[in-house]
Formats: structure tokens, C-alpha cells, sequence
């Protein structure tokens, strides 16, 4: 069986910024295993701008973003193989892909990085009420429809669910002569970013309707017709006699996104309220030399805070390659408190080598809150933070020092001021 | 008094602007810049994609190097509908200038070989 000192699943924006990463500290075995026929993930299908702020101190479209980072792949000459998919994971690292050259193929590494992206919630998912009939569609496959291979899904259109992509869907159906006769929200804030509410529904005056949800799917026919939305109360229950009907061809469900991770379910490792893996403070999931990043540890909002957290994946997995990470170090879990919905890394080594960030999100908006970071009676950190959303993942960094000498559990919590 | 919501990055600033101009709200400069254009002439970035005639089903993504004013949005989607291009592509590569006389040009965002 051949060999890789690391193996890449996965080259969007996460697994070619841990690749490169990996290279740049050392790493030079390397190979980026890539299902579609063209690196980039994702960011392929997401032609709109807005990218790269962080990363690249400039706005870029998700194709021009992620070509930078082929471009360092391709500089780097690390090895990566399209339209090869990984079909098995065992617990000693042995990765099973396929493709048409190669066939099927068993390759032993000696680390793994795991940047396999998420899926998105679906109809049956959220048990839509009403007909199967066709026309409703998630909003990230219609924007493959239309991005890549220049497909309308539809003329007029309802969208169900405030997520961004949905907001970004609303956008380029509008502008490419579709009507988007509203977006519909289940909960009383938007799961969308601010600048999306703006410039994706009010720019074009699209309705958006906070509290409401789809009651009723309606196609006898085979194809929608209608569909109905209720408001629902402080308990997400429909209230009746509050129905509104829309006549429309499309239902667009941007209704969220779950990491994608059923090659770690096939050893068993342990998940977390995020529906990804339980990591350590060097992105390492419970089995040993595997790391991962990304959409598939926890869905992110800006793709520059995924290559962020890819690189650190890929720094760990060049540490752990050199024998400088201590698995029997002590572990320190860090709990989710009052007010967060998760908290990651879910657990930090004693004796960390590097400083670590944890990060956050809250369960509803909120204002004027103090962050603490509290190890039984020790604070190890406060801070305050004005304003904070469930759409935005919330980032705080701690000095390695002050971990020194921690035992106890780690919570975070949130507190009025 | 006017209140608007900031998209030059994700942070999504509330941006509240008095009579005289005077910007508030904002966390970085850009934010006041983009008020005092978003009052005065509001522009957006116009992103979509066009056909690439040398290979079969393919579409490469475009943009305008320059937001266009925003109400002459779908006039410049027009535009960008016309527009055919032949593979290779390069980022950056300008296939529509000076789009409707907005000093804006419709560039390739996406490498094809």
C-alpha cells in the first residue's frame, strides 16, 4: 500500500489552505483528494463578491478567491487528484478513493485533514407540509442550476428560510428576470448577515417575513402551484387564520447546513452539537493524527474564517507529523454556558503550543453582554461585547499563559451588563 | 436622519447619517464613505455569468471591476447577457468595457484552460 505522510479530504476553501499550510511547515508528502472535477469546492458555484476582506484585504468573487489558493497549491506543486472520491476512512488512517484512472485505491496516511464541506438541510428535513411535487429545491443546488450550468430553476419564487444563500438566490434570480415574491422566516430574526438583508431583498424590494413558514405545499399536478405561509407563535406552532398565499412555480429552501462527515461516523468518532467533530485546540478530532476544518467541524459564515481555521488544521497536523503534539496531555473540556448554542474547541491539551481562539455562537441576538471565560472561580477572560447574532460566529483569543495551571472545566457564558 | 446598513463587509454595520453628513454607526472608514455614496449615488457590484462558445455547457462568472449605479442594474444585466466568450479565460481578462458609458468594465472571475 502506498504511503502519504498527509492526506487532504477535500480542496475548497478549507482543505487547500490546510494543504498549503502543511507545506509551508514542513509537510512535503502531501496529496488534496478532490470529488468534483475542479479544485475550489464551493466557492465554484458562489460568483458573487464579498470574499476575501480578511484574507486578502481586498473583495473578491468566490471563483477569484479561490483561485489564489490554487495558485499556491500549484506554486507549492502539491499533489492533488479531481474527481476522486473518498469512499473509506478506517480508524488507522487507511483512505479508500476512487476515480476513473486509478481506480480504486488504498492509501495508508500517516495524518489526515478532513475539509469536507457541509450539505444542506432539505424538504424531508424539515418535514414540509403538503404535496411532492417538483420545484422545490435547496437553494444551493439552484444556484449550481444557474451559476454553473445556466439553468433557471423557476419564474416566480418563493424562498423559505433567511440563510444567506437563500438572500444571495433571491439576488440572482431577480436580477437574471425571475420574480422572488418573498422570503419567509421561521424564526423572529433573520439566519442571514445584515449586509445580505440589504443588498439582496431590500435593494429589490423583496419582502421578508419574520415568524412565518410554509403551512402547505400545493402541486396536484406534478408541478408547485402554490404554496402557504402561516405565522407561528413564541413556540414556532402555526397559528391558524393567518395564511397567505402565493402562487409560484419554485420554493427555495435555504433552511441550513450540516457538516458533512460520514466518513468520521464510519470510525466512530465522537460529534458534537454541531453536528461535526469534537476537536482539541489543534483542530484534532478524538482519533488520533486525524484533523479537520472548515464547514464540516462547524458551518461558518465568511470563507476567510475558514481558511483560517484550515491553516491552524493544517500547522497541527505538520506538528503532529513532527511528534510535537502530546495526545497524553491532560484534557480541559470547554462548555457552551449561558446564552451560547456551541463552543469550540470542545476541549484543549494541557501545555498548549500555541495561543487558541475560541469560538462561539449565540442562541439569539443579543446586546450589551459580558463574555466570561471562567474555569470554576477563575476568570481567565472578560469581555464585553456590544452587540453579538446568532448568524455571526464570534471569535475571542486567549493568551497560552493564562491557560497555564487551569484544571477545571472551561465554560463560557454570556451575562447582562 | 437617515439609517441604513453597511455592505461593504460582513460585519453589516447600522449607519445612521445626519442632515450635514455626519456619519455614526460606523467601525471603519469605509463604512462612512459608503453612507455618503450609498445618499448621494448608490452603486452596487453586478456579478453573474456568461457562455464560454468553445465548450460544450460551460458558463464562466463576470463582474464589474467598478460597482455601476444601482438603478441601472438590470440595464447592465442586459449587457452582460449578450456577451460570448471563447476559452481560455484569465481573471481579470476584460470581455465588455466601459459598460453603458459607467467607466466600469465586465471582467472574467474565474480561470478556464
Amino acid at each position: 500500500m502506498k504511503t502519504v505522510d498527509l492526506v487532504v479530504i477535500g480542496s475548497g476553501a478549507a482543505g487547500m489552505a490546510a494543504a498549503v499550510e502543511a507545506k509551508k511547515n514542513g509537510v512535503d508528502d502531501i496529496l488534496i483528494l478532490e470529488k468534483e472535477e475542479r479544485l475550489g469546492g464551493i466557492l465554484n458555484q458562489c460568483i458573487h463578491n464579498g470574499f476575501g476582506l480578511t484574507e486578502f484585504k481586498e473583495e473578491l468573487t468566490g471563483p477569484e478567491y479561490l483561485q489564489r489558493f490554487v495558485d499556491q497549491v500549484k506554486e507549492l506543486k502539491i499533489p492533488y487528484k479531481l474527481n476522486s472520491q473518498v469512499i473509506d476512512l478506517s480508524k488507522d488512517k487507511v483512505v479508500t478513493y476512487s476515480n476513473k484512472e486509478d481506480g480504486l485505491v488504498k492509501i495508508q496516511a500517516k495524518a489526515i485533514v478532513m475539509a469536507t464541506g457541509c450539505y444542506e438541510r432539505n424538504a424531508g428535513a424539515i418535514m414540509l407540509p403538503g404535496d411532492r411535487c417538483s420545484g422545490v429545491i435547496t437553494a444551493g443546488t439552484a444556484q449550481r442550476y444557474l451559476n454553473i450550468n445556466g439553468l433557471m430553476v423557476g419564474k416566480r419564487i418563493v424562498i423559505l428560510g433567511s440563510g444567506d444563500i437563500g438572500l444571495i438566490m433571491a439576488r440572482r434570480l431577480t436580477l437574471e428576470g425571475a420574480k422572488v415574491l418573498c422570503v419567509s422566516e421561521l424564526m423572529p430574526y433573520s439566519a442571514g448577515l445584515n449586509r445580505n438583508i440589504q443588498q439582496c431583498l431590500i435593494d429589490f424590494n423583496i419582502p421578508l417575513y419574520l415568524s412565518r413558514t410554509v403551512s402547505k405545499v400545493v402541486g396536484k399536478n406534478g408541478r408547485l402551484e402554490k404554496v402557504i405561509l402561516s405565522a407561528v407563535d413564541d413556540k414556532l406552532q402555526i397559528i391558524p387564520g393567518t395564511e397567505m398565499e402565493f402562487e409560484c412555480d419554485t420554493l427555495i429552501l435555504s433552511v441550513g447546513l450540516i457538516p458533512y462527515i460520514s466518513l468520521l461516523n464510519y470510525i466512530d468518532c465522537p460529534t458534537s452539537s454541531t453536528r461535526g467533530a469534537v476537536v482539541n485546540q489543534y483542530m484534532e478530532t478524538m482519533v488520533d493524527g486525524i484533523f479537520t476544518a472548515g464547514n464540516c467541524l462547524h458551518v461558518h459564515d465568511v470563507v476567510d474564517f475558514v481558511s483560517d481555521e484550515a491553516r491552524l488544521a493544517g500547522r497541527s497536523a505538520a506538528l503532529y507529523l513532527q511528534n510535537k503534539i502530546n495526545n497524553s496531555e491532560n484534557k480541559i473540556n470547554i462548555k457552551p454556558g449561558n446564552g451560547l448554542s456551541y463552543v469550540l474547541p470542545q476541549f484543549i491539551l494541557e501545555n498548549s503550543l500555541e495561543d487558541i481562539v475560541i469560538k462561539f455562537r449565540v442562541r439569539r441576538p443579543v446586546q450589551d453582554q459580558i463574555v466570561w471565560i471562567k474555569s470554576g472561580e477563575t476568570v481567565i477572560m472578560k469581555q464585553i461585547k456590544p452587540v453579538m447574532i446568532p448568524s455571526e460566529m464570534v471569535m475571542i483569543k486567549i493568551a497560552k499563559d493564562k491557560l497555564v495551571g487551569i484544571k477545571e472545566d472551561i465554560v463560557v457564558s454570556l451575562e447582562d451588563r | 436622519m437617515k439609517e441604513l446598513t453597511c455592505i461593504v463587509c460582513p460585519r453589516g454595520c447600522r449607519l445612521k447619517v445626519d442632515d450635514n453628513m455626519e456619519v455614526t454607526g460606523n467601525t471603519c472608514p469605509r463604512g462612512k464613505i459608503y453612507a455618503i455614496n450609498e445618499l448621494t449615488h448608490p452603486t452596487r457590484t453586478i456579478t453573474s455569468s456568461v457562455r464560454v462558445s468553445n465548450r460544450p455547457y460551460t458558463l464562466v462568472s463576470v463582474k464589474t471591476d467598478k460597482p455601476v449605479p444601482k438603478d441601472k442594474m438590470f440595464e447592465v444585466m442586459k449587457e452582460i447577457d449578450k456577451i460570448s466568450v471563447e476559452a481560455p479565460t484569465r481573471i481579470g481578462q476584460i470581455v465588455l468595457a466601459n459598460v453603458l458609458g459607467t467607466d466600469s468594465n465586465v471582467v472574467i472571475t474565474k480561470d478556464i484552460d
